[in-house]
């Protein structure tokens, strides 16, 4: 059975899963609740200045029976007394010596106010710190976590400040709300930082009530941007991940990466630990199905460890990271046609319609005789089961037409019905990089391409 | 006679979809393109397009997509034998389970219905008029899409409410009466005139219609059910007539406690629900032919057989028993399948001394009903005692179509299969007089 325990950064977890610092973290009760359903570690919700909440705090993006793809909210940092939070933080502690007690915090940009708040949580015996960069409604007005997030200079100014008393791990949570995730990383970096930690929510609005006309959620008729989370932005967050991954100066700093961003299951997880992070949190799904969802979330882990090959989260942690690349680093060569099975295919014709209204044009209805025929072309008086299923042509991709634009495997609902099948290239293999380098006028000029395309025997439809 | 019925036992069988069952069901539709489901229906209702409609909350819309197509999508969201047609073309159904079309069809109408909106009106008036004889499904999709076309159409009925075999012959498990006549009051508001007690041959003379109307399309159904030719048939109790009573007059409906109905189609089925459902002890259904032979529906078959219903196959009543009180029992005989007769099944052939009595208190019988008794006085020809039509449904006199049960010599006769002759030759209608005076 693989052993799913982590060091990050010298903070001891039996496993790589923590609840992010948000609604769940809120009271100790709830991290009690937490600890023993099984999370390896809380980072505790985050606490700092006096703040006052609003009702209807958090909208929902929900696609077809699916609830809850996206949750935003512009609920604020902590809003119980300071003292209250620092003395269950401690009585947590105390109860549970095995796991992972990281407090969030965010103060105002004074020197004396972090270090003031650091030594606090230190007294309070948490294992780590993790500094909010991130938030960005209703605190970043005042200054706060995403208004420094934002900003390099502030990153790094204010983490030495941290760095300054910390003695227990500091991690830097950074904000996705940028151009570039890596000169903020960098920030934290260059002031020391023991290790980073992404995404925290997406500037967002959900969306509009189509009865009221009112923003959603409504705050007595207004509403405004908020904190996006939940499976919707699991993408963003990987992109953001591997480009620190990838990153030189965060890759010689060697500082562990607890991602986040749309983790809901083992699956993502574990997708997260192979673009390069050591622990991975969870808020969303949580909030959607409770702390018990861990259960299944170590189990389908270790599962696939075992199953892989891997025995340690170590050995999984970044795998996947070397063959994050760029585009001028892609193959032009290589050659994928899509193929439909036609025996598991149910001729839905969802990819026909998609490859023929938006994609290249390459897949052909092909009746039972083997004739090319149109969508809709059986006779008005024909009816009934028999004729609509015995005489539906089958979906048949033209392969020397298709680009391999991989469209139609993605609207296709049946599972391994249409497979992305590898052709041997017919050209030599080229990158775009070499491309621009040996022969820049292809590049840049279309006469000299289509030279370059007659000369490579490149036809585009 | 006289057992106890069952609370509510003939209402509609299937509750209405909630929001919530209809927004999930909606939702797992894949919105095929080209769906075979639509091309299955044989009114071709763009059914993916009406259920994404519902899943997107446009209930009006999606209500439009059916009734366009077929405008009493009321009820046959409610009678359509689905299985073999849209929900039975699902591609879900390969795998899982196909979406339940006919269900979803329901929620959409029924949504504007109950709330009265009327999504379609009268055309701009153009001066032909055009009389559709019989209200049933095929008239009332005549009457309606000419209307909205713009004819002064007048709509015959010889019974006293509109709807044909919706008001009269589909038991109310699968359709209540209210909802038929719903759809008569719709084909009225688009300006079509009902006429009703009314009867072409009758109180309406041929000659009448022909001088007064530009087009004629006549939908006039079948006739009464066929006799069995037995002794004692006196006794033996019309199917038909028993369904009416039972959605008309529910509570004079006399069952008893021992039922056979002869026949084994799906009117057969449908006396047989209703003996069961209003208490009969027992019901059973006498055939002549065998299981494979029957005409019900496969979902009808397995539906009465949970009913409770039993079956003698190969049976074929002589004679009815009767004593001063009433029916006693059925003499039959048992038969042997020979080989194919004019239908194509196997010709039923008496075994000879196998004579026997089935105790009975009642007897129903649902044979079949006679062809149309209408194409001879009109002087029509005829196909195998139907009227004949060509594919414009135009009959043998020029300017008069027909459609419904009465043309259906091949395929199954069916609400929708009528309401598509309705709609075809309405648009025949259409262009024959547009052309003749434009």
């Amino acid at each position: 059975m693989a052993d799913l325990r982590v060091n990050f950064a010298g903070i001891q977890s039996p496993n790589p899963f923590w609840l992010a610092s948000a609604p769940p973290t809120n009271s100790g009760a709830q991290i009690h609740r937490a600890f023993e359903a099984g999370w390896g570690g809380a980072v505790w919700k985050t606490i700092g200045p006096p703040v006052l909440n609003v009702s209807n705090r958090y909208g929902a993006w929900h696609q077809g029976n699916l609830k809850m793809l996206g949750i935003n909210n512009v609920e604020l940092i902590s809003d119980r007394p300071l003292e209250v939070n620092l003395r269950e933080i401690a009585e947590v502690k105390r109860a549970w010596p095995d796991r992972a007690v990281i407090v969030s915090a965010m103060v105002e940009s004074r020197r004396e106010a972090w270090h003031d708040i650091i030594r606090r949580i230190e007294d309070a015996g948490a294992d780590g710190i993790e500094l909010n960069y991130g938030c960005p409604h209703g605190m970043s007005e005042r200054g706060m976590g995403a208004a420094v997030g934002q900003v390099p200079e502030y990153c790094e100014r204010i983490t030495s400040w941290v760095m300054e008393v910390a003695r227990v791990p500091v991690i830097v949570k950074l904000t996705p709300n940028v151009t570039s995730i890596v000169p903020p990383a960098r920030a934290a970096v260059a002031a020391g930082a023991n290790a980073l930690s992404l995404i925290n929510t997406v500037n967002s609005i959900i969306g509009v009530d189509l009865d009221s006309l009112e923003i959603t959620p409504s705050i007595a008729g207004k509403g405004g941007h908020g904190g996006y989370a939940g499976p919707a932005v699991k993408p963003i967050a990987l992109n953001m991940l591997a480009a620190l991954g990838v990153d030189e100066v965060v890759l010689r700093s060697g500082l562990p990466i607890s991602g986040m961003g749309g983790v809901s299951t083992w699956r993502d997880a574990a997708e997260f630990l192979l673009l390069g992070a050591r622990t991975v949190q969870v808020c969303t799904s949580v909030m959607h199905y409770g702390f018990r969802i861990v259960e299944d979330l170590c189990d389908g882990l270790s599962n696939w460890m075992d199953e892989k090959g891997f025995a340690t989260i170590n050995d999984v942690v970044g795998r996947s990271l070397h063959r994050i690349s760029d585009f001028g680093n892609f193959d032009l060569s290589f050659r994928a046609v899509a193929r439909i099975n036609e025996e598991k295919c149910i001729r839905c014709d969802l990819c026909y319609v998609a490859c023929n209204d938006t994609a290249h044009q390459c897949i052909d209805l092909v009746s039972g005789s083997g004739v090319v025929v149109q969508p809709y072309s059986y006779a008005v008086t024909s009816n009934g089961r028999a004729e609509a299923v015995g005489t539906r042509p089958q979906p048949v991709v033209r392969e020397v037409d298709c680009v391999g634009c991989r469209l139609c495997f993605n609207v296709c609902p049946v599972e391994a019905c249409i497979e992305m099948v590898t052709l041997p290239p017919e050209r030599e293999s080229v990158t775009w990089a070499e491309i621009a380098s040996a022969q820049p006028e292809v590049t840049e000029d279309w006469e000299a391409m289509e030279n370059y395309r007659e000369q490579k025997g490149i036809h585009i439809h | 006679m006289g057992t106890q019925r069952p609370e509510g036992g003939l209402s509609e069988q299937l509750p209405p979809l909630s929001g919530n069952e209809a927004l999930v069901e909606a939702n797992r539709c894949l919105y095929c393109y080209d769906a075979p489901c639509t091309h299955a229906c044989p009114t071709h209702i763009d059914i993916p397009r009406f259920i994404k409609k519902i899943a997107t909350g446009n209930l009006t819309g999606s209500a439009r997509t059916i009734l366009e197509a077929n405008i009493l999508g009321a009820t046959c969201a409610r009678v359509c034998p689905v299985q073999e047609l849209c929900e039975g073309a699902c591609v879900l159904g390969k795998e899982h389970k196909p979406i339940t079309i006919g269900r979803l069809q329901r929620y959409s109408t029924d949504y504007v219905s109950d709330r009265g909106v009327d999504l379609f009106h009268a055309g701009a008036p153009n001066d032909l008029k055009v009389a559709v004889v019989g209200a049933g499904p095929a008239g009332l999709s005549c009457a309606g899409y000419l209307a909205r076309l713009g004819y002064s159409v007048t709509l015959f009925e010889k019974r006293s409410l509109g709807g044909g075999l919706s008001t009269y012959g589909i038991i109310v498990l699968r359709e209540p009466v209210e909802t038929a006549l719903a759809e008569v009051e719709m084909v009225r508001r688009l300006g079509v005139q009902i006429e009703t007690g009314v009867e072409l041959g009758g109180n309406l003379a041929w000659a009448d219609v022909q001088s007064r109307f530009d087009a004629v399309f006549l939908s006039v159904g079948l006739g009464a059910t066929a006799s069995l030719g037995v002794a004692g048939e006196e006794h033996v109790m019309d199917g038909l007539a028993y369904i009416e009573q039972s959605k008309l007059e529910p509570d004079r409906v006399a069952v008893g406690r021992n039922v056979l109905v002869i026949g084994a189609g799906n009117t057969a089925v449908d006396c047989a629900t209703i003996a069961r459902r209003l208490g009969a002890g027992s019901v059973t259904i006498v055939y002549r032919r065998g299981e494979r032979e029957m005409t019900a529906y496969p979902h009808e078959y397995e539906f009465i057989k949970l009913e409770g219903c039993e079956f003698r196959f190969l049976t074929r009543p002589v004679r009815v028993v009767s004593d001063v009180g009433g029916v006693t029992g059925l003499e039959c005989v048992r038969v042997a399948l020979g080989a194919p007769d004019a239908s194509g099944r196997p010709e039923p052939i008496d075994v000879p001394g196998s004579g026997f009595v089935l105790p009975a208190d009642q007897i129903i019988k649902a044979i079949g009903q006679n062809k149309p008794s209408l194409a001879s006085l009109l002087g029509l020809t005829t196909a195998r005692g139907y009227i004949q039509v060509n594919a414009d449904l135009e009959t043998s006199l020029s300017g008069v179509y027909a459609g419904g049960d009465c043309v259906r010599a091949w395929g199954a006769a069916s609400t929708v299969m009528a309401v598509q002759d309705g709609k075809l030759a309405a648009s025949a209608i259409h262009r024959k007089l547009s052309h003749t005076n434009g």
